[in-house]
C-alpha cells in the first residue's frame, strides 16, 4: 500500500528533484525539470499502458492525480517525429533480416527449472510464435501447451513494469543504493541474516551466482521452494540410494509399463520426450506389436486416460498397492516387507507381475512425482529387480544444482524467520505467499519480521504487495540465462527481444548482491560459460568446471558460444549417468495402516493449464480446456459419481441454457476451509477429492484475479499443509446449498453409441488380414461416395496439390498443446468465462474427449480426439453461405473469406463438426499495443461478426508453396507443417498432399486404421482419423 | 353473385350470420366506416394502446442501436445453437403474414365474399408482420451494414451472391412477397383513400388522402383498370402464399441437419403459416370489432369461418407433427431418432408438450360447435395458437441445432434480455403500425363492402 508521502505524488516527486540536485533551490526551465531522472521515469510511468493502476482503488486515483499532472505537463511535449539525435536509415539491411521473413533463434523456456528447448520465430524482431528445438532433448521438436502460451505472458500488459519500494515507483540504482546500504550491514554479520528464496535451479550461471554469494556471505541461506516441485522424487531416491539422483526413463525401449499415479505423458519432467517414446512403442502398424500400460492412480489424467489397464485407487491405498506389486515381482523388502494382500485386486496384481516379469528389461515401473519417498524406493526396487536398470531406466547425476526437498527447505527458512534471524529475504521468483502450504504460510504477519524484503517477479502479485521492494522481472524471451533439460543437456537461454517493460533478470538482480552490482545477464551468462567453454572443445558441466578452467577464451569460446546459441544446447551437457545401488536399509520403513474406507480423502494436484498458479494470467491457458473435465477459467473438486451421489451433490449439466451449475460445498481439511465447486469425474476412485493447485489467487492481473464478484476458482493452497502436500485423509465435504457455475467446453462425454471415436484391440487387429479388415472397419458403412457428378479432378487443377491430414488417435495422448499452438499460430482471441459458458469459445482445434465402457464410476478412456475442420470434400458449409464466403479451393480446402462474410451462421448450423467459431463480440483485442506485436502477421486478425474457422494454416501452406516455386519443383512431403502438427510430440497429426502417393499422409490414409468422422452423411472430409488401439492383457478379463 | 346448393349447415350459419348485418345501405357503409377515421374521436383506449406500443418500439430502437454497436453477442445465440430467437421470430412474423395474402388472393379468386370485411386488414397485418420479420434477418447476421451483399446488384468485387443458399433465395422469397402485398395492399386502398378525401373535413387530411388517392375520380375507365389490376395482382399472391413459406421451411429443410432436413417442411409450413395468420387475425379482429362497433361488419360468420380454416390447418400442422416423429423413427436413422426421442424428452423437453398442447390439442375444441359460437374462447384459443406456433419454431430451431452429430459440441441455448426485448419491440412495432392504420385509413373496404350489400346485387341483376 502506499505511504502518506504518497497523498501528492507530484509533490513528493518535485521534492524528490529538488532533493537529488543539491544546491539548486528551484529549477529554471521546464526542460531543466524534464532532464531529470525522476521526470523521465515519471513520464515513463504516464505514458505506457499503466492498466494495472486501474484495479487498485488507490492506484486508480493516484493515477487520476499524476494525469491531471501530465495534462497540465502536456504543452511542453514537442511535436517531432524524428529523435534529436542522428538516427541511421535501414538502407543496409542486417545480415539475415530481410523484411517480412521471419527468422528462428534457438532459446529455451524452463517450468520449475526444467527446459524445453524451443525455436523462436521472430518478425523484425517481435517473438510471435514458439517451435520446439528438434536438437533439444527436451523438446525434439515438440512443445507443451505451457511452451506454447508463454507467448501470451511475454505480451501481457498486466505484467510487472516498474521497480517499485512500497507501490512507489523507484528506480534501478535507487534499489541499488539501499541494496548495498543493507549489503554492507549484513557484511558484518557474514550474511547471518539474509536469505535466498528462489524456485527450482538448474541454471549453472544461477547457481554459480548464488554460490558466489554464499561464499562472499558465508552465514547466508540458500532455500528453494517449489510448490508442484520434485522434492518428494529427490527423498525417494535419497531413500533408495542415500543419494540424490536424476531418473530419466527410456519408454521407446519399455515392452511393459506401470505407471504409479505418475502423469508422465503431461506433467513431469521430459514428458514430451515420454511421450514420443511411449507412443513410439505403440506404433502397431510398423511393428505388430504394442507396449502396454499399465496406470495405478487417483486422480483420472491423460496417463490413466491412455493405459490399457487403469486401476482406480484411494492414494492410500497406492503405497500398498505398491509393495504387493514388488512383492509378486520378488523384490526383497526385508523385515517390513511382509508380502502385502492385494485384496480385491489380486489377480489384477498377479497378472501385472507375470507381464511385467516377462518383459525383464524391457519395462519401466515410474512412480508419481507426488508419491512418497518409500513409493518412490519401492519403484527404484521394482525397476531393479526387474533389470531395467541401464537400460529403460537410467540414473543420473541431479539437474538441479542443489537438489533438496523443497518443503524441508521452506521449512527451515520459516523457522529462521518465526526465530528472528532474517533480516533480509531475497525472493528470486515465484510467488511464494500465495504458493505456501497453509501450515507454513509466508503471510504478512510472519514476513514483517523480515525487515528488509526484496521480490523479482514477472508480475506484482500476492508477495510483491507484502515485500519492499519488488523488481519486475524480464521475460525468458527478453532474458539471457541458461537451463537444464530433464537429462541435464543445458540451453543457453538467449533473449529475442528487449525487455518491453523494463525487467531484470535474476542473474542482474544476484549480481547486485556481488561487487560488478551493475553487470547486464548476457556478461553474466556469457562470462560464466567462457569459464566453462574456454580451451577444451568439449564441455561437460560445471561440476567438472575447475578441471576444465579456460586458458584460451578468445577464438575457440566465440565459435562455441556462437555455435550453443545457435544449436539451443550445449553439447555433452547431460547430465554423466550413475551407477548407484540400492541402500541395504532402504525398506524399513513401515507400511502404511490399512485406509479406512468411510473417511474422504484429498488430492492435491498442479493444475493441467495454468500449473501451480504462476499461468493465472495467462489467457490461453485459463481458456485451455482442463484435458479430462474440459472446465475452463476455474478448477473444481472432483469427486466420483457414487460419491458425489452419496453425498448428495449434483451436477446439473446445461439445464439452464449452456450453463452447468454444480453444487458448491465446504472443504474442510485439518480445520481450514475452502469453498469449491464440486465435478463430477467418472474414473476419480469413490470416496476421494482431488483438488487443484493455482486459482483463487488474489492478484494475478486481470485475467487471474479472483474476486467475490468474478471468481476465478478456489484457491486450495488454503488448505494444503506441508506434512502432506499430495494427498491426505479426513478431508471433510459438507454442502453448502448454493450453486456455482462453470464453462466447460464440452459437457457430454458419452459417444451416444454414435462411432466417433473408434477403438480396437491390438489382438483384433492383428487377427485381420488387410483385406477382411476393411470391410471390419466398414461393413456397416455402405459406400457413399457415389454422387450424380463427376469427382473433381484435383490432378489436373492448378498445381496439383490435394491437402489433407491424418489424426492418429492411437498416438493421441490429449496434452492440448495443439490448441495452444493454433491460437498463437492463427491469432486465436480469448473470450473469457462468461463467453465460454455461453459456448463461445473460439478454438479453430479442440480435442474432445469421450468415456466408453458401461460403468460411469469406473470408464474406460476417455479417448481424445483432436477436431480441426475437416475439410470435406462435399462441405455442407459451402452451399448454404448465401454470398460465396466459405468456399472450396482447387486444393480441396474449405477456405473461409472473412472480408466477404455477413456473419449468417447458417454454415456453422450445417456443419455436422460443429468446427466453426463465430466472433459474437469483439473478441480481438484491438487496443492493446504490445499484442500487436504478438500477433502473427501472416494471418488475419478478425473482427466481430465474421465466421473463421481451421484453414489448415494456409499461410504455411501458401510459404511452402511460393519457397517451392521459387526453386521450380513442387511442394515436398514435409515442408507444410501445420502449427498443431508441429507442436505434436506423438506425431498424432500428420499433414501434407494426398494426391502424391509417397507423401506420409497418403499412405496414412491408405492404411488399415483410417476413417472418416461421420462418414455416413457423405461429406468426404480430408481430415481422417485414424483408429485407436489398446493392448489389453488377455489375463485381465475386464477392464479394471 | 349466384349461389349454388350449399349445404344444410352453412345454410343455416348464413341464416344466423350473415356477412353484413341487414339493413345497411350503401350509406351507411360508407358513414359507419370511414367516420372511424374521419369524424369519430379518437378513443382513449387507443392512446393507451398506441403509447404502450410506441414505448416498445422505443425498446426495439434501443436494442438495435445496441445491438449494431455491440455486435450479436448480446443474444444467446452460440456455437451450435446458431440461430435461435432472431429466426424464430422471423418464421413466427413471416407465418403470421400468410393470412393477409390468403385472404385477399386466393379467397377473392375463389370468390368467397365474405372475405371483403376482413382482407384489408389482414393485408395491413401482413405488411406489418413482414416488416417485423424482415427486421430479423437483417439483424442476425454479425455484420449487418453488409448484409445488402445478399442482393445481386452489380459490384466493383465481381461476385454475385451465391445462388445455391436457401437464405439467398429467402431474400428473392420475402422481397417479392413484401412488395406484391404492399402493392396489392395500396392498390385496394385507392378508391376508398378517394373516398376518405371527399369526405375529409380539414385541408391537410385532404391532401394528404387526395395525394395518396392518386386522382381517383370512380369513373367507369378507373373501375375498370382497378378491377383488371386487383385481380392480376391476386393472380400474382395466390403462388406467393405458398412459395414464401416453402422457402422459409427450405433454410431448414435443405440443411442437412437432422430435425431440418426433412421433405415434409414445405407443405407443413404453409399450412403452419396460414394457421398463424388466421389465429392472429381473429386475435385482432375480434377486439377490434368490439372496440369500433363493427359486429354489423365482421359478424359471426367471418369468425367461425376463421375458426374452420385455423381447424383444419392446425389438423394438416397436427399431422406434421406425427409425420415428423414417424419418419425419424421409420427411417431408421440413429441421428434422426435420436433428435426426435431428444426433442421430446431431452432437456428442451417441454417446450415440445407445450407446443402439441397449444397447436395439437387445443385447436381440436373447436369441433365444438358451442365453442365456434363463443368469441372468448376463440379469442383465447388464436392466443394460444400464437404461441404455439411461436413454440413451434423454437422447438425447430434450438431443439434440433443444440444437439446435433457430434456429443462433445452439444450445447444449451438460454435467450437473454436481449432477445427478449428485440422480439417483444417487435411486438410493439406491429402493434403501432395497427394502431396508426385503424387510426388512419379505413379498416374495412367501403367499397367492398357495398359491393355485397343487397342492393348492389339488385343492381347488377336489373344491368
Amino acid at each position: 500500500m502506499p505511504s502518506k508521502e504518497s497523498q501528492t505524488n507530484f509533490a513528493l516527486m518535485r521534492e524528490r528533484i529538488l532533493a537529488t540536485q543539491d544546491g539548486k533551490e528551484y529549477w529554471r526551465s521546464l526542460e531543466e525539470l524534464a532532464d531529470t531522472d525522476e521526470f523521465q521515469e515519471f513520464l515513463a510511468r504516464e505514458y505506457p499502458q499503466q492498466a494495472e493502476e486501474w484495479h487498485d482503488a488507490v492506484g486508480r486515483r493516484t493515477f487520476l492525480k499524476l494525469m491531471g499532472a501530465s495534462l497540465a505537463l502536456a504543452g511542453l511535449s514537442n511535436c517531432t517525429y524524428q529523435p534529436p539525435e542522428l538516427i541511421v536509415p535501414y538502407v543496409r539491411q542486417p545480415e539475415a533480416e530481410v523484411p517480412g521473413k521471419p527468422l528462428y533463434f534457438a532459446t529455451a523456456m524452463t517450468l520449475s527449472g526444467v527446459a524445453t528447448g524451443l525455436l523462436a520465430k521472430s518478425n523484425e524482431g517481435r517473438p510471435t510464435k514458439l517451435e520446439g528445438n528438434p536438437d533439444h532433448p527436451g523438446s525434439r521438436g515438440a512443445t507443451d501447451h505451457f511452451a506454447q502460451a508463454s507467448l501470451l505472458t511475454l505480451y501481457d500488459p498486466d505484467r510487472s513494469q516498474t521497480l517499485t519500494f512500497r507501490e512507489e515507483i523507484r528506480p534501478w540504482t535507487e534499489f541499488l543504493a539501499n541494496l548495498r546500504t543493507a549489503l554492507d550491514e549484513q557484511r558484518g554479520k557474514q550474511g547471518a541474516g539474509l536469505r535466498f528464496l528462489t524456485e527450482t535451479v538448474t541454471s549453472p550461471t544461477l547457481a554459480a551466482q548464488l554460490k558466489e554469494i554464499l561464499t562472499a556471505f558465508p552465514q547466508a541461506k540458500w532455500h528453494q521452494y517449489e510448490p508442484a516441485g520434485r522434492g518428494l522424487v529427490n527423498a525417494g531416491a535419497q531413500l533408495a540410494f542415500g543419494q540424490p539422483v536424476n531418473t530419466i526413463y527410456r519408454f521407446d525401449q519399455a515392452r511393459r509399463i506401470l505407471a504409479i499415479d505418475s502423469d508422465f505423458l503431461s506433467c513431469v519432467a521430459g514428458s514430451l520426450p515420454y511421450a514420443t517414446g511411449f507412443i513410439g512403442g505403440r506404433r502397431a502398424d510398423e511393428s505388430r506389436d504394442m507396449n502396454r500400460l499399465y496406470a495405478v492412480e487417483t486422480t483420472p489424467t491423460n496417463t490413466g486416460a491412455k493405459a490399457d489397464h487403469r486401476l482406480r485407487l484411494r492414494p492410500s491405498e497406492i503405497e500398498n498397492f505398491t509393495r504387493a506389486v514388488a512383492a509378486a515381482l520378488g523384490v526383497n523388502m526385508g523385515s517390513a516387507g511382509q508380502a502385502q494382500a492385494a485384496g480385491a485386486h489380486a489377480n489384477w496384481v498377479a497378472a501385472l507381475a507375470r507381464d511385467l516379469l516377462a518383459a525383464r528389461g524391457a519395462s519401466i515401473v515410474i512412480p508419481g512425482d507426488e508419491q512418497s519417498p518409500v513409493v518412490h524406493a519401492l519403484a527404484h526396487a521394482m525397476n531393479d529387480a526387474l533389470g531395467n536398470v541401464g537400460k529403460t531406466v537410467i540414473y543420473t547425476e541431479p539437474i538441479e544444482a542443489n537438489p533438496v526437498d523443497s518443503i524441508q527447505s521452506l521449512r527451515e527458512l520459516v523457522g529462521d524467520i518465526d526465530a528472528g534471524r532474517v533480516e533480509m529475504l531475497v525472493i528470486v521468483g515465484g510467488n511464494p505467499v500465495y504458493t505456501t502450504p497453509a501450515d507454513l504460510k509466508l503471510d504478512l504477519n510472519r514476513l514483517s519480521k523480515v525487515k528488509l524484503r526484496v521480490h523479482l517477479s514477472l508480475y506484482k502479485d500476492e508477495t510483491s504487495e507484502i515485500c519492499h521492494w519488488h523488481i519486475p522481472e524480464a521475460h525468458y524471451l527478453e532474458s539471457w540465462s541458461d537451463a537444464r533439460a530433464y537429462d541435464g543437456t543445458v540451453t543457453i537461454i538467449q533473449p529475442l527481444i528487449e525487455p518491453l517493460y523494463n525487467g531484470k533478470t535474476a542473474h542482474e538482480l544476484l549480481a547486485a548482491f556481488s561487487d560488478q552490482f551493475d553487470r547486464k545477464s548476457y556478461q553474466i551468462v556469457r562470462d560464466y560459460w567462457m569459464g566453462q567453454m574456454g580451451g577444451k572443445g568439449v564441455v561437460s558441466g560445471e561440476r567438472q568446471a575447475g578441471s576444465t578452467q579456460a586458458s584460451n577464451p578468445s577464438g575457440d569460446f566465440e565459435e562455441r558460444w556462437r555455435k550453443a546459441l545457435h544449436d539451443g544446447v550445449v553439447p555433452n551437457t547431460a547430465a554423466a549417468t550413475k551407477t548407484v545401488s540400492l541402500k541395504a536399509d532402504w525398506a524399513s520403513q513401515p507400511p502404511v495402516p490399512a485406509p479406512q474406507p468411510s473417511t474422504l480423502e484429498i488430492v492435491f494436484r498442479a493444475d493441467p493449464t495454468i500449473y501451480d498458479g504462476r499461468f493465472a494470467n495467462n489467457g490461453w491457458l485459463q481458456e485451455l480446456p482442463k484435458p479430462l473435465t474440459k472446465l475452463t477459467w476455474d478448477n473444481a473438486a472432483l469427486v466420483s459419481p457414487k460419491t458425489a451421489r452419496d453425498l448428495g451433490i449434483n451436477n446439473e449439466m446445461g439445464s439452464k441454457g449452456g450453463n452447468i451449475f454444480v453444487d458448491a460445498v465446504d472443504l474442510k481439511y485439518r480445520d481450514r476451509v475452502v469453498r469449491a465447486p464440486v465435478w463430477i469425474m467418472p474414473g476419480q476412485p469413490d470416496g476421494t477429492v482431488t483438488v487443484h493447485l493455482g486459482y483463487g489467487r488474489t492478484r494475478a492481473g486481470r485475467a487471474g484475479t479472483s474476486t467475490a464478484a468474478k471468481p476465478i476458482g478456489f484457491n486450495a493452497y488454503a488448505i494444503r499443509t506441508s506434512d502432506a502436500p499430495w494427498f491426505g485423509t479426513g478431508v471433510e465435504l459438507h454442502k453448502t446449498g448454493t450453486q456455482y457455475q462453470l464453462a466447460a467446453t464440452q459437457t457430454h462425454f458419452n459417444m451416444e453409441n454414435r462411432k466417433v471415436v473408434r477403438t480396437k484391440s491390438l489382438v483384433d487387429y492383428l487377427k485381420e488380414s488387410e483385406g477382411e479388415h476393411r470391410e471390419a472397419m466398414e461393413h456397416d458403412e455402405p459406400g457413399y461416395n457415389d454422387s450424380m457428378y463427376p469427382p473433381y479432378d484435383y490432378k489436373n487443377q492448378g498445381l496439383g496439390y490435394a491437402w489433407g491430414m491424418a489424426i492418429d488417435l492411437n498416438n493421441c495422448v490429449g496434452c492440448n498443446a495443439c490448441i495452444v499452438a493454433c491460437q498463437s499460430e492463427n491469432n486465436i482471441p480469448v473470450v473469457g468465462k462468461e463467453q465460454v459458458i455461453r459456448s463461445r469459445e473460439m478454438h479453430w482445434l479442440r480435442v474432445d474427449a469421450y468415456f466408453g465402457g458401461a460403468d460411469a464410476n469406473n470408464p474406460e478412456g476417455p479417448y481424445f480426439q483432436p477436431v480441426p475442420c475437416m475439410h470435406c470434400e462435399q462441405a455442407p458449409c459451402e452451399p448454404v453461405c448465401p454470398v460465396h464466403a466459405t468456399v472450396h479451393s482447387t486444393e480441396g480446402t474449405n477456405d473461409m473469406v472473412y472480408n466477404r462474410c455477413v456473419g449468417t451462421r447458417y454454415c456453422s448450423n450445417n456443419c455436422p463438426y460443429k468446427v466453426r467459431r463465430f466472433n459474437f463480440l469483439l473478441y480481438q483485442d484491438w487496443t492493446t499495443p504490445t499484442y500487436q506485436l504478438m500477433r502473427n502477421p501472416e494471418v488475419t486478425v478478425r473482427s466481430r461478426g465474421v465466421m473463421e474457422k481451421c484453414t489448415y494454416c494456409i499461410q504455411r501452406i501458401q510459404l511452402a508453396k511460393i519457397e517451392s516455386e521459387k526453386e521450380g519443383r513442387s511442394v515436398r512431403d514435409g515442408d507444410i507443417v501445420t502449427a498443431c502438427q508441429a507442436v505434436c510430440p506423438t506425431q498424432a497429426i500428420v499433414f501434407g498432399n494426398i494426391n502424391d502417393q509417397e507423401s506420409q499422409v497418403a499412405k496414412l490414409k491408405a492404411g488399415k486404421r483410417n476413417y472418416s468422422l461421420l462418414e455416413d452423411l457423405n461429406t468426404q472430409p480430408r481430415t481422417t482419423y485414424l483408429a485407436e488401439l489398446r493392448n489389453p492383457n488377455p489375463e485381465i478379463p475386464e477392464r479394471a | 353473385m349466384h349461389r349454388v346448393d350449399e349445404p344444410h349447415d352453412d345454410l343455416q350459419m348464413h341464416l344466423t350470420a350473415p356477412v353484413i348485418t341487414p339493413g345497411h345501405t350503401f350509406a351507411s357503409v360508407t358513414d359507419k366506416i370511414s367516420a372511424l377515421t374521419l369524424r369519430r374521436r379518437t378513443p382513449l383506449g387507443w392512446y393507451i394502446g398506441f403509447a404502450i406500443s410506441f414505448i416498445l418500439v422505443q425498446v426495439l430502437l434501443f436494442t438495435i442501436t445496441y445491438l449494431v454497436m455491440t455486435g450479436i453477442g448480446i443474444w444467446g445465440t452460440n456455437i451450435p445453437v446458431g440461430w435461435a430467437f432472431p429466426i424464430i421470430n422471423f418464421v413466427w412474423w413471416i407465418g403470421i403474414g400468410h393470412a393477409g395474402t390468403l385472404i385477399s388472393a386466393i379467397l377473392l379468386l375463389l370468390r368467397q365474399e365474405w372475405r371483403t370485411s376482413i382482407n384489408r386488414f389482414a393485408e395491413a397485418m401482413t405488411l406489418f408482420a413482414v416488416a417485423c420479420a424482415g427486421l430479423f434477418p437483417l439483424l442476425h447476421t454479425g455484420r449487418p451494414w453488409l448484409a445488402y451483399w445478399l442482393f445481386p446488384y452489380p459490384n466493383t468485387m465481381g461476385i454475385w451472391p451465391q445462388f445455391r443458399s436457401p437464405l439467398m433465395w429467402d431474400v428473392f422469397a420475402v422481397s417479392t412477397y413484401a412488395t406484391v402485398s404492399a402493392l396489392f395492399w395500396f392498390v385496394g386502398l385507392i378508391p376508398d383513400l378517394a373516398t376518405l378525401r371527399d369526405r375529409a373535413r380539414s385541408r391537410p387530411f385532404q391532401i394528404i388522402y387526395g395525394l395518396l388517392a392518386m386522382g381517383w375520380r370512380g369513373s367507369a375507365r378507373h373501375w375498370h383498370r382497378y378491377e383488371t389490376a386487383y385481380l392480376l395482382l391476386a393472380g400474382l399472391s395466390t403462388p406467393l402464399v405458398l412459395s414464401v413459406h416453402t422457402i422459409v421451411s427450405f433454410d431448414f429443410a435443405v440443411a442437412q441437419l437432422p430435425g431440418w432436413h426433412a421433405t415434409i417442411f414445405p407443405p407443413y409450413f404453409v399450412a403452419g403459416a396460414i394457421y398463424a395468420g388466421f389465429a392472429m387475425v381473429l386475435f385482432l379482429s375480434i377486439p377490434l370489432r368490439k372496440f369500433y362497433g363493427l359486429e354489423d361488419f365482421i359478424t359471426m360468420r367471418h369468425i367461425k369461418n376463421m375458426a374452420k380454416i385455423m381447424l383444419a390447418t392446425g389438423l394438416i400442422v397436427f399431422y406434421g407433427y406425427m409425420m415428423e416423429a414417424f419418419f425419424a423413427w421409420y427411417s431408421g436413422n440413429e441421428y434422426e431418432w435420436f433428435m426426435m426421442r431428444n426433442r421430446v424428452l431431452g432437456p428442451y423437453g417441454h417446450y415440445y408438450w407445450a407446443l402439441i398442447f397449444c397447436n395439437g390439442l387445443t385447436p381440436q375444441l373447436l369441433w365444438i360447435k358451442r365453442i365456434r359460437n363463443s368469441i372468448p374462447a376463440i379469442f383465447i384459443i388464436s392466443v394460444i395458437v400464437s404461441i404455439g406456433m411461436w413454440l413451434e419454431r423454437f422447438v425447430i430451431v434450438v431443439t434440433s441445432l443444440h444437439r446435433d452429430f457430434l456429443p462433445s459440441s452439444w450445447g444449451m441455448y438460454q435467450p437473454t434480455i436481449w432477445d427478449w426485448s428485440m422480439f417483444i419491440g417487435t411486438i410493439g412495432l406491429f402493434f403501432c403500425l395497427m394502431f396508426l392504420f385503424i387510426r388512419f385509413l379505413p379498416i374495412i373496404s367501403i367499397f367492398e363492402m357495398r359491393t355485397i350489400l343487397p342492393e348492389a346485387e339488385v343492381e347488377e341483376e336489373t344491368v
